[in-house]
C-alpha cells in the first residue's frame, strides 16, 4: 500500500472514533490506533487543515485540546466511520465463527447474535456459510466453561487430568493464570500446586473439573512467567530429537512444534524437535512404527526398538506362536 | 508530500460525501483545496484520476451521473448510506465476543484487519470493556491463502494453486470451484469441486504451496444446493466410526482408549478387557501403537497382523 491508501483510512475512523469519544488523553488513542503520540499529533495537524470547500473557520474541522486531552468537533460530514471493507469483515467474522468450534469459551449465544449484527452491517461483504466451522465434539463444553469461569472469578480448580505421556489419570490442585487455544484446541495455564511449578493442560485430557472455593494465590512474577511461555514450553533443557519420517508420516511436522525440517528428496523428511518427556517420544515413535523412525539421540531410539519388542514378544505369547 | 496527497483526498471525500448534487471534475478542481497544485490541465487530469481509483480501491463508493438530462459531462459524488457503517448496537456480552474475536489472529495482515473493523465499530459507538488478559483464544490464517480463497468463494471464482497431499512428494497444481472454507480441530479446509477430477474435494489450507489465484470470471461457481461443507470437512478428517475393534487393556492404563470405550469387562490378572468403534484399520492401528506393550489388539486379526507387522518392521529398523 502506498502512504495515502494506508493514511486515509486511519484518518476516516479517527475522525468518527474522537467524536464518539470526546476528551480522550493523546496516549491512550495513539494506543488505540497503534501509532506513536507524534503520528497522532501529526495526523490531528493534518485534520485540522481539511474540511469543506472555501476553508474558513466555519468549514474546517476542530481539534479542541484541554492539556493532554483532545476533542474533534465540526466533522459531520465524517462523522460516521467508513463501512468494512471485505477483509476486515472476514477477519472478524471468521474470528467469531472460530470462536463458536469452541463450545464453552464464551456465550455461545452472544456470538451468534453478534454475528448476525456483524453480517447486517457488513452489507454484503460476507454472508452465509462461506467461511464456516465444524464444532469440536471432543471437548467438553462443560469443562471449558467452567475453566473459563474460574479464570474470570479467580477461583482455584480441581482438575482430575489425564497425561498421556505415562497414560495415567492424576489428581491436582490448579490456580488458571491464562487461557487459549491453539489449532482450535483449548489450553490452560496455571499454577500447579500438584507439581509446585506452571503447568499447560489441555482440556480434551480435563476428565474432571470444579470451581474451589479458594482465591487464586499466583504471585505476580509467576504470572508473568505463565504469559511469557508459549504453548508447548519448549525449553532448552529439553532433548533435541531428530525424527526421519516417511511421506505418510509427515503430518508429524504439522502436529508438533519442530525447531527444524530437512527435505528427504523423496516426500519424507527429516524433523528435529524439543522433547521434555521421553516417555512421550517414545510413545510418538511407536505409533509412527514402520514411517518414520528416532534417529537421534541414538539411546532413544534403542529405546524405543525395546519398547516395540516388548510388545512384539506380549502378542507372541497372545497369538501362541513362537 | 504524502501528508499533502492525503490532506487532499480527505478534503475530496468530505467534500464528495457533503454535495447532493453531482460534482463535474472541473467544479472539483476549483472547490477542493490540493488541486491548484497541478500546473496543467492534463497533470490535474492525471491526479483525478489517481485519486478517484485510490478512493475505489479503498471501498468508498464513488457514485458517477449527472444532475438532469441536459448534462453531457458526469459528475461525481458519494452517497452516505453507501459510504458509512450502518448503525449497529451490541449488548455487553456481544462486544465482548466481538472484542476477543479482534485480538485472535495470529498472522499480522488478518490481525490488522480484525482491528482496524473494531476501531471502526467503536467510532460507530460500540463500547467493549476490558477483557479479561488471561483469555487468550486464537486463529491461525495458515499463511496467505485464507483471505484469498475466501474472497474466491464470495466472489464465484475458480482458484488455482499448488497442493502438497499427505503422500505427495512433490506439489501438485489443482484448479477448484470453491464452495466454502471450514474451521476444523484448528486448520482451515477448502472445499470444493476439483474441476480436473470432477469430484468434490477437501483440501487443508496449511498444505497449499505458495498464494493461490482466483482464475476466470465472477459468479461462475455454485455451490450444489444441499451440500453440508461441516459433515463433508469433519468426515475427511474422521471416518465416521463403524465397527467395534476388542482390546486387552493394563490396568490404569490405555486412558485415551479407555475414554472411547463402549463397553470395557474383567480380562486376564492385571488386564481389561475394552471394546472401541474405529473407523478403519489403519486408524485402529496407529492409536493402539503408542500404548506398546500396555495395549494388545484381540480382534479383529486384521488390525493384529496390521499392529505386529509394523512393530516388527519398528524392531527390524536398523538404519
Amino acid at each position: 500500500m502506498s502512504g495515502a491508501l494506508d493514511h486515509l483510512p486511519r484518518l476516516l475512523a479517527l475522525v468518527p472514533w474522537l467524536l464518539a469519544h470526546p476528551d480522550t488523553p493523546v496516549a491512550d488513542v495513539a494506543k488505540e490506533f497503534g501509532i506513536t503520540e507524534q503520528q497522532l499529533r501529526a495526523d490531528l495537524d493534518l485534520i485540522w487543515m481539511c474540511g469543506l470547500p472555501g476553508y474558513g473557520p466555519g468549514d474546517l474541522m476542530d481539534v479542541v485540546w484541554h492539556d493532554d486531552r483532545v476533542s474533534l468537533s465540526n466533522a459531520d460530514t465524517i462523522a460516521r466511520p467508513l463501512r468494512l471493507t471485505a477483509d476486515e469483515a472476514l477477519a472478524l467474522v471468521a474470528a467469531l465463527r472460530a470462536l463458536l468450534g469452541v463450545p464453552g469459551l464464551v456465550e455461545t449465544l452472544a456470538v451468534e447474535t453478534a454475528l448476525a449484527k456483524l453480517e447486517a452491517a457488513a452489507g454484503g461483504a460476507i454472508s452465509g456459510d462461506e467461511v464456516a466451522v465444524a464444532v469440536d465434539a471432543v471437548t467438553d463444553p462443560d469443562v471449558v466453561a467452567t475453566v473459563a469461569d474460574a479464570l474470570a472469578t479467580g477461583r482455584r480448580v480441581h482438575l482430575r487430568y489425564w497425561v498421556p505421556a505415562r497414560d495415567e489419570a492424576t489428581e491436582r490442585d490448579v490456580d488458571p493464570i491464562r487461557m487459549f487455544t491453539s489449532e482450535g484446541m483449548p489450553y490452560f495455564v496455571g499454577w500447579c500446586h500438584l507439581v509446585d511449578d506452571i503447568r499447560t493442560f489441555r482440556l480434551d485430557r480435563a476428565l474432571a473439573v470444579t470451581v474451589l472455593d479458594e482465591p487464586v494465590d499466583v504471585p505476580a512474577e509467576t504470572r508473568q512467567r505463565a504469559f511469557d511461555k508459549g504453548l508447548f514450553n519448549p525449553d532448552d533443557a529439553d532433548r533435541l530429537v531428530t525424527l526421519d519420517l516417511d511421506p505418510s508420516a509427515r503430518w508429524v511436522a504439522d502436529y508438533h512444534p519442530v525447531e527444524e525440517v530437512t527435505e528427504r528428496g523423496d516426500g519424507g523428511v527429516l524433523v528435529t524437535l524439543r522433547a521434555r518427556d521421553d516417555d512421550w517420544v517414545r510413545r510418538l515413535a511407536l505409533g509412527l512404527a514402520g514411517r518414520g523412525r528416532v534417529t537421534d539421540p541414538p539411546d532413544l531410539a534403542a529405546d524405543v526398538r525395546v519398547a516395540a519388542g516388548e510388545a512384539l514378544s506380549a502378542y507372541r505369547t497372545i497369538l501362541g506362536s513362537g | 508530500m504524502a501528508a499533502r496527497r492525503t490532506e487532499r483526498l480527505l478534503n475530496l471525500v468530505i467534500c464528495l460525501l457533503h454535495t447532493r448534487s453531482y460534482l463535474t471534475a472541473d467544479r472539483i478542481r476549483e472547490l477542493v483545496a490540493g488541486y491548484d497544485e497541478a500546473p496543467t490541465d492534463e497533470a490535474y487530469k492525471r491526479m483525478f484520476e489517481r485519486d478517484k481509483e485510490d478512493l475505489r480501491d479503498l471501498g468508498i463508493p464513488l457514485e458517477t451521473g449527472t444532475n438532469s438530462a441536459s448534462d453531457d459531462e458526469p459528475g461525481y459524488r458519494i452517497a452516505r448510506r453507501d459510504y458509512a457503517l450502518p448503525d449497529i448496537t451490541l449488548a455487553p456480552a456481544e462486544a465482548a465476543a466481538v472484542g476477543l474475536a479482534a485480538r485472535m489472529w495470529s498472522s499480522a495482515s488478518m490481525s490488522a484487519a480484525a482491528t482496524r473493523a473494531l476501531r471502526k465499530l467503536e467510532a460507530a459507538g460500540v463500547e467493549v470493556a476490558p477483557l479479561p488478559e488471561g483469555l487468550q483464544p486464537q486463529v491461525e490464517a495458515s499463511g496467505s491463502a485464507f483471505p484469498v480463497l475466501a474472497e474466491a468463494v464470495h466472489d464465484g471464482r475458480r482458484v488455482t494453486f499448488d497442493y502438497r497431499g499427505a503422500g505427495d512428494a512433490e506439489p501438485v497444481a489443482r484448479t477448484v470451484e470453491p464452495w466454502g472454507v471450514v474451521w476444523w480441530h484448528g486448520r482451515w479446509y477448502l472445499v470444493g469441486l476439483d474441476t480436473d477430477k470432477s469430484a468434490t474435494r477437501v483440501f487443508r489450507l496449511s498444505r497449499i504451496v505458495g498464494e493461490p489465484k482466483p482464475v476466470g470470471r465472477a459468479g461462475v461457481v455454485t455451490r450444489p444446493e444441499g451440500t453440508d461443507l461441516r459433515t463433508l470437512v469433519s468426515s475427511y478428517d474422521a471416518a465416521s466410526p463403524a465397527s467395534v475393534a476388542v482390546v486387552r487393556v493394563r490396568h490404569g492404563k490405555g486412558l485415551g482408549l479407555r475414554r472411547r470405550a463402549v463397553n470395557v469387562s474383567a480380562g486376564p490378572p492385571g488386564w481389561d478387557v475394552v471394546e472401541v468403534t474405529y473407523p478403519d484399520t489403519g486408524r485402529l492401528t496407529d492409536q493402539v501403537l503408542p500404548y506398546g506393550a500396555d495395549v494388545l489388539v484381540l480382534e479383529p486379526p486384521e488390525a493384529v497382523d496390521a499392529v505386529v507387522s509394523r512393530l516388527r518392521s519398528l524392531v527390524e529398523d536398523t538404519s
